[in-house]
C-alpha cells in the first residue's frame, strides 16, 4: 500500500496545467492556478505541439510519379522544409497561448510557475513528464472535439489509463469549490483514494459527500463510516449518504441537489479485463458529469 | 479502435486516394517487368502485386509504405521457375511467407541493426543495377532496332519532360499511353505486353498450388524460400527506415516482418509470385501525398480493376515503353549520393558497400551481397576496435623488476599486438602485469596471457598480475554479468 501511494501522490511535484486553444483553457489556468496555491506546490503550463497530421500541403502536391537523380534526399528535404515551417508556426502559436496564460494567472500569490512545450502526442508528453509531476489539470474537451456534446475529448480516455497522477479535468468555468463529492463503490482503491484525498491539503477544509451507489445502503454502510473516520479526523465536515439508480444519472442529480461543484472518482479496476468494462463506465461518468471532477488512479 | 482506424485510415483520404492512383498506374508496368524477369506470365505479378498491396495495408506495419512483386524478389525466383515451373513457384511463395511470418513471431526485425549504412546503400545500388541489367535482352542483341532504341528514348523524354510541364497527371501512364496509340496507329512492328504471356482476365481466385506434398518438394523449394524471405524483409526493412526518414514517424519492425507474410501467403493462394516492399513505389507514394495505409489499398484495387477492364489494351502496350518506365525506376532507386561521398566516406565504408554491390551483380541474389557486406562491416569494426591497445612498461632502479601495463581492449585481433607488447628476451626476477585498464573479450585474449605469463616463467621470472578480474568482467559468458543491470557500469568503471 506504501508503494501505490507513493506512486500515485508525489508530494515534491508540480501542478501540470494542459493548454491549448480550446475554450476549456481558461478554466484550466484558473483550476491549476488555485490547486497550486492550495497545495503549494509549483506550477506548469505546458503546451503540447501534435505531429503534423502527415499529407503534404495542397499546393506542394506533386502527382509526375516520377523519380529521378537523388529523389529521396530530394524528397527528404523538401518535406523536411515544408514540417519545419508548419512546426515554427505551431510553436510561435502555443508560445501565445501560453503568454496569455500567464498573463491570467497573474502570478503574486504562487510558488513558481513555468511555461514549457512539448512535440508529439498529448499522451505521450504527459506519461514522459510524470515523474515530475503531482497532479495534471486538463480541459474536459480538446481544441479538436470542442462543442460536440456529450462527446469526450479524444486524448481523455487515453489519458486517464496511461497516468497514474490524480487529474482534475475541468469544465468550462471555474469557480473555487464550496462541496465536493467522494464517489464511493466500497472497493479497495475507493478505500486508498479517502485516504490520499484525506492527507492532501488540496480540498481540505471543504464540505465532503461521501456518497455510494447501489439500491442496498447496508452494502456501503461500513465503508462509509469508514471514510467518514477518516475525514473527519483530517477535519473534514462529512455527510454519507447512498443513492439508488445508476452512477452516471444518480450521481449529477445527486451534485445538483446538493451544490456540488466537484465529483472525485477512481478510476478502479486492476485486471485489464476488469478496466475494460469499468473503464468504460468512468467514462461515460465524465460524460454525464456537469462539474468538474477529478480522477484518481 | 475508431481511433487507430482514423489515425491509420482516414486522416489524409484526398492524398491517399490520389496517391494510391499514381501509385497503381506506376505499377502495372512494373509488375509487367518483373513478371518477365522471373520468367512467368505477366498476371502472376499483377495478381501478386494486387494481393500483396492489399494485405499489407491492412497488416503491414508501415503505414504509407507500398509493397508488391519487386525486381529483388524476381530475381531470387529465375532458376526456380526456370528449371521447375510456376506451381514451385507458387508452393515457395506459400513458403516465404510462413518463414517471414516466424520471423516476425521471433523478432527478428530487430535484428536490422546489424546491417549498416553502408551495406543499405550497397543493396539499393545494386538493386537498380540489376533492374536496369534486366531491362538490355529488351534493347541489346536481336532487339537492338533502330525502332525499339527510338521509342525508348521518346519514352524517357516524356518521362522526365512532362513534369516540367505539369505535375497533375503521372507522366510515367502519358509515356505508356501515348507510345501505345502511337504504336497501334503506326502499325510499328513492336513486341507488347501480350507477346510475353498471359494477362489476368477474371479477378483472382484461391488455389492451391499443384504440387506433390513431399519431402523432395520442400528440398527443392525450401532453400528459394528462405532466400525470399530474407531478400523480401531486408528490402522491407530498409524501405521502412526511408519512408520513416522521409515522413518523420515512426513504424513497427517486427509487425512488418509478419504483415510481409501475410502478403506472400495471400499472393502464393491467389496465383502470385512472392514480393515486398518497393522502395520507388513507396517514395513515389510520399512524394504523391500519400501517407496513410488508405494508399497502398487503393493503389491494390485501382490496380486490380484497371488490368482486369483494360487487359486487352495492357496487352498493346510495347515493351520499349515499359523498358523507358523501368529505367526511371533503376535511376530512382539508385543512391546517386553516394558516389560522392565515396571520396569523403572512410575508406571501409566504401569498401563494404561496392563490396555489397559487386558480389550482388555477381551472383543475382541480394541475400549474399548483404551477407558479405555485414561480415565486412564486422570485420572492419573488430579491426579498428583492435586498435585501441596499449602495452605501457616501467622497469625498476635495481633493473629486476619490470611492471607492464595494459590499455584497452584485447581479444581475437589484437592478441598479436598485446603480446608484442612484451620483451621476453629481457632477465628479470619479478614482472607485474597490470590489467586493471585493460577489457578481455574472449578466450582467445585470455590464452594469449596465458602464453605470455608461461613465457615469463620459463625465463624464471615471478609473475603478478594485477587487475584481472576487472579485465576479464568483459567476458560476459562466463560471468554473465549481461544478466545484471549494472553490467555496464561495471564495464565501463574501470
Amino acid at each position: 500500500m506504501n508503494d501505490l501511494t507513493h506512486s500515485t501522490l508525489n508530494p515534491g511535484g508540480k501542478v501540470l496545467a494542459c493548454i491549448d486553444e480550446s475554450r476549456y483553457a481558461a478554466s484550466v489556468c484558473d483550476y491549476a492556478k488555485w490547486s497550486a496555491v492550495r497545495m503549494d506546490a509549483p506550477l506548469s503550463l505546458l503546451h503540447v505541439i501534435p505531429n503534423p497530421p502527415g499529407g503534404t500541403v495542397e499546393s506542394e502536391q506533386n502527382l509526375s510519379g516520377t523519380i529521378g537523380f537523388g529523389a529521396r534526399n530530394r524528397l527528404l528535404e523538401e518535406l523536411a522544409t515544408v514540417d519545419a515551417q508548419r512546426s515554427r508556426l505551431a510553436v510561435e502559436a502555443g508560445r501565445h497561448l501560453l503568454a496569455a496564460a500567464l498573463e491570467r494567472l497573474g502570478g503574486e500569490d504562487l510558488p513558481s510557475v513555468e511555461t514549457r512545450q512539448r512535440h508529439g502526442e498529448l499522451v505521450d508528453a504527459l506519461a514522459a513528464l510524470e515523474d515530475e509531476t503531482r497532479m495534471f489539470v486538463v480541459g474536459k474537451r480538446g481544441a479538436d472535439t470542442e462543442g460536440e456534446h456529450g462527446h469526450l475529448g479524444g486524448h481523455l480516455e487515453q489519458i486517464i489509463r496511461a497516468l497514474h497522477r490524480p487529474i482534475l479535468i475541468a469544465q468550462q468555468s471555474f469557480a473555487p469549490p464550496r462541496r465536493f463529492l467522494f464517489a464511493h463503490d466500497g472497493s479497495e482503491t475507493a478505500r486508498r483514494g479517502v485516504g490520499m484525498v484525506a492527507q492532501s491539503p488540496l480540498l481540505r477544509g471543504i464540505p465532503c459527500h461521501v456518497v455510494s451507489v447501489g439500491s442496498d445502503p447496508k452494502r456501503f454502510a461500513s465503508a462509509q463510516d469508514e471514510a467518514r473516520d477518516i475525514f473527519e479526523a483530517a477535519g473534514f465536515d462529512v455527510t454519507t449518504a447512498t443513492v439508488p439508480g445508476e452512477p452516471q444519472t444518480a450521481l449529477p442529480a445527486y451534485e445538483a441537489e446538493h451544490g456540488i461543484d466537484l465529483l472525485i472518482m477512481g478510476a478502479y479496476g486492476d485486471s485489464r479485463v476488469h478496466r475494460f468494462f469499468l473503464g468504460s463506465t468512468t467514462a461515460a461518468m465524465i460524460r454525464s458529469c456537469r462539474v468538474s471532477l477529478m480522477v484518481i488512479r | 479502435m475508431l481511433r487507430a482506424l482514423r489515425q491509420e485510415w482516414l486522416f489524409n483520404v484526398r492524398g491517399d486516394v490520389l496517391a494510391g492512383l499514381v501509385v497503381a498506374l506506376a505499377l502495372i508496368p512494373e509488375a509487367i517487368a518483373f513478371s518477365v524477369i522471373a520468367g512467368v506470365d505477366p498476371k502472376v505479378g499483377l495478381y501478386a502485386s494486387f494481393a500483396i498491396a492489399v494485405i499489407t495495408a491492412f497488416a503491414g506495419g508501415r503505414p504509407g509504405m507500398i509493397s508488391a512483386a519487386t525486381g529483388a524478389m524476381a530475381l531470387v525466383m529465375v532458376s526456380l521457375v526456370r528449371d521447375h515451373g510456376l506451381e514451385y513457384l507458387l508452393a515457395a511463395t506459400l513458403l516465404t511467407g510462413v518463414l517471414q511470418m516466424i520471423a516476425g513471431a521471433f523478432r527478428l526485425g530487430s535484428l536490422m541493426r546489424f546491417v549498416s549504412r553502408s551495406v543499405v546503400t550497397g543493396f539499393v545500388n545494386a538493386l537498380a543495377i540489376l533492374i536496369f541489367l534486366a531491362q538490355m535482352p529488351e534493347i541489346t542483341g536481336a532487339n537492338a532496332r533502330p525502332i525499339v532504341l527510338a521509342t525508348v528514348i521518346v519514352g524517357l523524354a516524356i518521362i522526365y519532360g512532362l513534369p516540367y510541364v505539369t505535375r497533375t497527371i503521372p507522366s510515367p501512364l502519358i509515356c505508356i499511353v501515348l507510345l501505345t496509340g502511337v504504336s497501334i496507329a503506326l502499325g510499328l512492328n513492336l513486341r507488347t505486353v501480350g507477346d510475353m504471356g498471359e494477362l489476368p482476365d477474371s479477378l483472382p481466385i484461391f488455389l492451391w498450388p499443384d504440387v506433390p506434398l513431399t519431402l523432395e518438394t520442400l528440398q527443392i523449394i525450401f532453400p528459394y524460400a528462405l532466400t525470399l524471405a530474407v531478400v523480401g524483409l531486408l528490402e522491407s526493412m530498409m524501405t521502412e527506415t526511408i519512408i520513416d526518414d522521409l515522413t518523420d514517424t515512426s513504424s513497427d519492425r517486427n509487425r512488418e516482418c509478419v504483415g510481409q507474410g501475410v502478403a506472400n501467403v495471400g499472393a502464393g493462394l491467389v496465383g502470385g509470385m512472392a514480393g515486398c516492399a518497393m522502395i520507388g513505389q513507396s517514395v513515389i507514394n510520399v512524394k504523391s501525398g500519400g501517407r496513410g495505409r488508405l494508399s497502398s489499398l487503393a493503389a491494390g484495387v485501382v490496380l486490380l480493376v484497371m488490368v482486369v477492364f483494360l487487359g486487352d489494351w495492357v496487352a498493346q502496350i510495347p515493351m520499349p515503353a515499359l523498358v523507358a518506365v523501368m529505367i526511371m525506376v533503376a535511376i530512382g532507386t539508385f543512391s546517386w549520393e553516394s558516389l560522392g561521398a565515396l571520396r569523403t566516406n572512410p575508406k571501409s565504408a566504401s569498401v563494404v558497400m561496392i563490396a555489397t554491390v559487386v558480389v550482388v551483380v555477381v551472383t543475382h541474389n541480394l541475400a549474399q551481397g548483404v551477407l558479405v557486406g555485414v561480415l565486412l562491416s564486422a570485420l572492419f569494426f573488430a579491426r579498428r576496435v583492435g586498435q585501441f591497445l596499449r602495452v605501457q612498461s616501467t622497469l625498476s632502479e635495481d633493473g629486476l623488476h619490470r611492471t607492464y601495463e595494459v590499455y584497452g581492449q584485447v581479444f581475437f585481433t589484437s592478441t598479436e599486438a598485446f603480446l608484442d607488447g612484451f620483451d621476453f628476451g629481457e632477465a628479470l626476477d619479478r614482472v607485474t602485469i597490470d590489467l586493471t585498464h585493460a577489457h578481455f573479450w574472449d578466450i582467445t585474449a585470455v590464452s594469449s596471457l596465458d602464453k605470455a605469463v608461461i613465457k615469463f616463467r620459463r625465463d624464471g621470472a615471478q609473475v603478478d598480475l594485477v587487475g584481472l578480474n576487472e579485465a576479464s568482467a568483459t567476458m560476459v559468458d562466463r560471468f554473465a554479468v549481461h544478466d545484471k543491470p549494472d553490467a555496464v557500469d561495471q564495464l565501463m568503471a574501470h
